[in-house]
């Protein structure tokens, strides 16, 4: 991935950005992103829209949150291991969710997501409806405190940043090629020779796994995981910032985590909290109806306008 | 003797609830020939396609492939095998260049498929044998247009370069002329009589005039079942493949002389 004068300014806006904003508001806007550019790899790249991701998320804070608290380890390891249980899990999910298409596909995910959400809801050691509170943070590579905010920001933004070039070197790798062949035409990627199903497989697992590592790093971040990690609500949430971003595009998921975490934010704790669900909800269908291309479709167009 | 026909179909039968779509049909594709099926609508000759390449699996019935049974096999591995289709409507990948839909065809054989971790330029090294194939049908000056910008025309012929990319040794093509104007159907023609050297080719097609000029054998099928078989002297005077072709009201008017006369 070439570097553009747009990443390197955008890079600049993160580094400097927790001296205006508070580190941790940010921190979640950076996870909430990476959860929301590993939804778009399915949604965007291969045309699989998945109404279960936040089984991946939910398992990376869960395993994550536990091993924090039980394991004695150190947080990028806690952070792997969560990540790797998301993939995981991703890989059972997928192998059965691939062999559907379209409403199917969306309603076997969902009904998956559903299961494992009940049995987070019953397990012991997630504690239930209560969640499991008090992550300590720990210290990365048993050297750096994680409990300073600023610090912290800074370490979710470079597990941020991994994942991000995770997903644009996947897209434009030979396998992307081929998952934007399947996305275009399938039956031709068929009849090409390719078992479409192993690289929707693959690319769900990829997807799954970075969607785990948003998770567990979130779980580190607010020293908290529960069950509206892995409620259907959190699959919900992560189609909307999608579309809202504009979906199939590189910043689009980033932009649109952004505008949706800061709207939660500021909407629920003025008068208007009440009404936050009708607002996103209007807000999702504007997007839906008027700017297909999300906010980053618009961005571009009043570029071009102005300057192309 | 078996090894004269590339594919070979035996006692093929498609059932779907309620009637018959292909009806015992037992087609042999002698290796080096142009064969084409044809039949009036509705005769069940894209769902032979289908079957022959297992997008759809046959009620009974077994295929053949240079003798050996690819009945139970999936689709993608019979592509692999040697054996690649087309489709009635053109199959091309519309948001890639022009160039990228050639290369995702060579790209499997390189086995790097699957490797998400590696940058995409390593598909760089393709990029002369994709340019010779776009050449092979008149298409390098577009190698760096979008795809979707393409005239219906040109699309075929990115279809069959993506088909050749694979070097196949059957090629199946669905009706490759049909919907295109009068200069785009001489020249795709052009191309499958150029691009038949050296393997065999199986097709759909409506045009007659088409079938005239490129097809060593000819099989009609008629409401799913093989009408009758030969090059095409034999089968375009065949009365009853006249009477298919021209349906019914023929078939009265002639009632109606017969009458007449009597």
């Amino acid at each position: 991935m070439k570097l553009s004068k747009l990443h390197i300014a955008l890079l600049l806006v993160a580094l400097v950005a927790p001296f205006v904003l508070y580190p941790v508001f940010l921190a979640k806007i950076l996870c909430f992103a990476l959860f929301a550019c590993a939804f778009n790899l399915l949604l965007g790249y291969v045309g699989l829209l998945s109404f279960g991701h936040a089984a991946f998320l939910g398992t990376g804070g869960y395993i994550t949150g536990w091993l924090m608290m039980n394991a004695n380890l150190t947080p990028e390891l806690a952070i792997l291991l969560g990540t790797a249980a998301a993939g995981l899990l991703g890989a059972l999910y997928g192998k059965l969710a691939v062999k559907r298409e379209g409403i199917y596909f969306a309603m076997v995910t969902l009904a998956l997501a559903q299961l494992i959400f009940f049995v987070y809801l019953q397990a012991p050691f997630t504690g239930g409806e209560d969640g499991m509170q008090g992550i300590p943070r720990g210290e990365l590579f048993g050297l750096i405190d994680l409990s300073d905010n600023l610090t912290m920001y800074y370490f979710v933004l470079a597990v941020f940043l991994f994942g991000f070039w995770l997903i644009n070197r996947t897209i434009h790798s030979p396998f992307g090629q081929v998952l934007k062949a399947i996305r275009e035409n399938e039956p031709r990627a068929v009849s090409l020779g390719y078992n479409v199903n192993d690289y929707k497989w693959v690319a769900f697992m990829i997807s799954a796994a970075l969607a785990g590592l948003a998770g567990a790093t979130k779980s580190l971040v607010f020293q908290l995981a529960s069950l509206t990690d892995v409620h259907w609500h959190m699959s919900g949430e992560v189609v909307l910032m999608t579309l809202v971003g504009g979906v199939g595009t590189v910043f689009g998921p980033l932009l649109g985590a952004g505008a949706i975490v800061t709207m939660q934010n500021y909407l629920s704790g003025g008068e208007l909290g009440n009404y936050i669900h009708i607002i996103m909800g209007a807000i999702f269908v504007i997007c839906v109806l008027a700017f297909r291309g999300g906010l980053v479709g618009e961005l571009q167009k009043l570029v071009k306008r102005n300057f192309g | 003797m078996s090894a004269d026909y590339v594919l070979e179909s035996r006692n093929l039968v498609k059932a779907f609830k309620g009637f018959t779509a292909v009806d015992d049909v037992n087609l042999k594709v002698t290796r080096g020939h142009i064969h084409a099926l044809i039949g009036p609508n509705g005769a069940g000759k894209t769902t032979v396609f289908n079957l022959l390449t297992k997008f759809l699996s046959p009620t009974s019935g077994r295929i053949l492939f240079n003798g050996q049974d690819i009945t139970p096999m999936k689709p993608a591995a019979i592509a692999r095998a040697g054996v690649v289709r087309s489709f009635q409507i053109s199959a091309v990948f519309p948001q890639l260049t022009v160039l990228e839909n050639v290369r995702v065809a060579l790209q499997r054989k390189e086995g790097n498929s699957f490797h998400f971790w590696r940058p995409q330029r390593i598909l760089d090294r393709l990029n002369d044998r994709a340019m010779e194939l776009l050449t092979s049908v008149g298409l390098e000056s577009f190698a760096d247009a979008r795809t979707m910008d393409l005239s219906y025309g040109r699309k075929r012929a990115l279809e069959i370069a993506t088909t050749l990319a694979l070097d196949p040794e059957l090629m199946l093509l669905d009706e490759p002329t049909q919907g295109m104007g009068h200069e785009d159907v001489g020249r795709v023609a052009d191309l499958i009589k150029q691009v038949s050297a050296g393997r065999t080719i199986l097709m759909v097609e409506h045009n007659l005039h088409v079938v005239s000029k490129l097809a060593d054998r000819i099989t009609v099928l008629q409401r799913g079942a093989i009408l009758t078989e030969g090059d095409y002297a034999t089968v375009s005077t065949d009365p009853r493949v006249q009477e298919a072709y021209m349906g019914t009201a023929a078939a009265a008017e002639a009632n109606a002389q017969q009458e007449e006369t009597a």
